[in-house]
């Protein structure tokens, strides 16, 4: 059994790099290391190539929010397991563990803040908690923005990271998706402009509700949105998926964005596309 | 056509079995059979009425999903007059798993919509086991909207196992496709009723499904996935579809009680599936009365309580 033997060393395996807690971070599509201070500092975008790091809810209102002053309403609404749903936890205890984990009480947070001194309301999702999912909350919150913008005829801006409907509040959670539809047609007879934006991932009842409804839809790079998840659908077909598919630039291909934004550039075309909307001087 | 048996059905099918062939054994019929074949009967009643009090969530599943319940072009023939068929979306095709056309529901002219599946392999392979693609919502938007500008109700029949999850659903924007068909939906100026008749699974579902009054049949499903998809995904196994029916309250009362739906329309003893005529009637019954009442409201005032009636639904702790 000569033969079998292993004669040459093989391949030595690359020294694990430590790196040390929280100063340094490396790119999920490059592999640079960057530091992260500077990576920040770029609105967490790779400064080799480009990838977009998923950011919190927080970080998004600070990119955009002059002087980041949001003022945020109806924060302190919470959900309250209608169903008493159990998988192999209980959705209470679910709940629980992400407002201690995330700080937060549900996936969205909503409010009103200025961009380049441009007044609107912004809601943003949470892709932290419990996927973004939305559920009676979500929908809610998401509602009451939609009215407050309807009050102060200011712009609406959505910005969406979700893996869709929640399922633990079942057919509520579904009921979200036509609720916050209808309040968007409300939006729309109001005449009053909705851009909604598209970041990773968003998809299923979402995507199939006001992340797709905005006057403008937009989408960071390489973000992942469609109505079924990639692995559902290669489960149901039992093929491989092409390279790109379900990115924003295949998005974008297939006539379902008006536009991919960098995250860099988000603010400035944010304030450019309500300028077209809202006849203002320009403060910036 | 097949004869399809559940589980729990096997009790009344054996006894109705030995009904008929008592009466095939008895002809003439003497009065001792006679007897016999009339406390078979009962029992038979008695026995449904048991069976069909307690049914689990996920029985209630199987019943919504039986190969003998009437499908929508099953509905339509019983319900519809003068009905034909349209097609097409103008944009990229003609979507089978979405049937739509007019007719008249008794006097009424009237746009009709709903999922469609089917029986033989070769038709369900057609009717993509009634998952609709992008095409087929678009298709029951421009009919709906059809029906606006002739001022004609919608009804639309919900009976889906979810939207299609495939490459050229998605290339084509299935997301997109319902969710403009939810925004387009709450303010058309007509009335729009939505009955579901068999399943009705996530936005597949709803991208047909919002209205002025939302009904039920007694044996049918509706939520925002399917038990195996929920199971598959919380659970880990698609085979725990049982209790995730259980845990998602999946059927009529429950979602009566949730505050979604307005009314849950009876079926006939033993189902639709064993007697679709009599379903039908019922179905249309249940169509007409709800169609009176909303005849007497103003476009302007419909579109108003439809989307009041969905900025109701949810559950939250402020």
């Amino acid at each position: 059994m000569e033969w079998y033997k292993r004669t040459n060393k093989g391949l030595e395996p690359s020294e694990k790099k430590e790196l040390p807690d929280g100063l340094w971070i490396k790119c999920e599509d490059c592999g640079e290391i960057l530091y992260k201070k500077e990576l920040d500092r770029n609105a967490k975008v790779c400064l080799k190539c480009g990838h977009h790091f998923r950011m919190s809810a927080e970080e998004y209102i600070r990119l955009l929010a002059d002087d980041g002053r949001f003022d945020e309403f109806n924060a302190e609404l919470r959900s309250t397991d209608p169903l008493k749903f159990k998988d192999s936890k209980k959705y209470s205890d679910r709940l629980k563990e992400a407002m201690e984990r995330t700080g937060l009480n549900e996936a969205v947070r909503t409010g009103c803040c200025s961009v380049n001194g441009m007044p609107v309301v912004l809601a943003v999702m949470d892709f932290s908690f419990i996927g973004g999912s939305m559920g009676s909350v979500v929908g809610e919150k998401i509602c009451r923005a939609v009215d407050r913008a309807l009050q102060t005829s200011s712009p609406l801006i959505i910005i969406s990271a979700s893996g869709g409907a929640r399922m633990q509040e079942a057919a509520l959670s579904l009921m979200q998706m036509a609720k916050t539809a209808a309040r968007l047609a409300l939006l729309s007879d109001a005449g009053i402009p909705y851009i909604s934006l598209l970041t990773d991932p968003t998809t299923g009842g979402t995507t199939a509700s006001f992340s797709m409804l905005g006057d403008l839809n937009l989408a960071e790079p390489g973000a992942l949105i469609g109505f079924a998840g990639p692995r559902v659908i290669k489960q149901t077909i039992g093929q491989d998926l092409p390279e790109g598919f379900q990115r924003a630039e295949f998005l974008l291909q297939h006539g379902f964005l008006d536009a991919i934004v960098p995250r860099t550039e988000l603010k400035k075309q944010l304030s450019q596309m309500l300028h077209f909307f809202i006849n203002r001087k320009r403060k910036d | 056509m097949n004869q399809y048996v559940l589980d729990f059905e096997k009790p009344i099918r054996e006894l109705e079995a030995r009904i008929a062939e008592l009466r095939e054994h008895s002809k003439p019929a003497d009065a001792f059979t006679a007897k016999e074949i009339k406390k078979l009967e009962a029992q038979v009643v008695r026995l449904r009425a048991q069976i069909y009090a307690k049914l689990t969530r996920w029985q209630r599943v199987q019943l919504a999903r039986h190969p003998n319940r009437p499908y929508t072009l099953d509905y339509i023939e019983r319900m519809i007059a003068d009905f034909i068929e349209l097609h097409g979306d103008r944009f990229f095709g003609d979507d089978p798993a979405i049937v739509a056309g007019i007719g008249r529901l008794e006097q009424q002219p009237v746009v009709v919509i709903g999922h469609q599946k089917a029986r033989e392999t070769k038709e369900k392979l057609r009717r993509n086991f009634g998952m609709p693609h992008p095409e087929g919502y678009r298709k029951a938007l421009r009919l709906m909207k059809l029906a606006a500008r002739f001022k004609r109700p919608v009804i639309c029949l919900i009976d889906t196992p979810g939207a299609y999850p495939g490459i050229g659903a998605e290339e084509r924007g299935q997301a997109e496709a319902i969710a403009r068909n939810l925004f387009e939906m709450a303010h058309l100026p007509t009335p729009i009723i939505v009955a579901v008749i068999g399943e009705g699974a996530s936005g597949g579902a709803l991208g047909i499904g919002v209205g002025d009054r939302i009904l039920m049949m007694e044996n049918t499903w509706y939520s925002v996935i399917t038990p195996e998809g929920c199971a598959a995904i919380l659970y880990r196994d698609a085979a725990n579809a049982p209790q995730a029916a259980e845990a998602m309250r999946v059927t009529p009362d429950d979602l009566l009680k949730m505050g979604i739906i307005d009314k849950i329309i009876k079926e006939p003893p033993g189902g639709a599936h064993a007697h679709p005529d009599a379903a039908a009637q019922l179905l249309k019954q249940a169509l007409l009365q709800e169609l009176a009442s909303l005849r007497r409201i103003s476009a302007t005032q419909l579109v108003k309580q439809r989307i009041e009636k969905f900025n109701r639904m949810g559950v939250y702790l402020e």
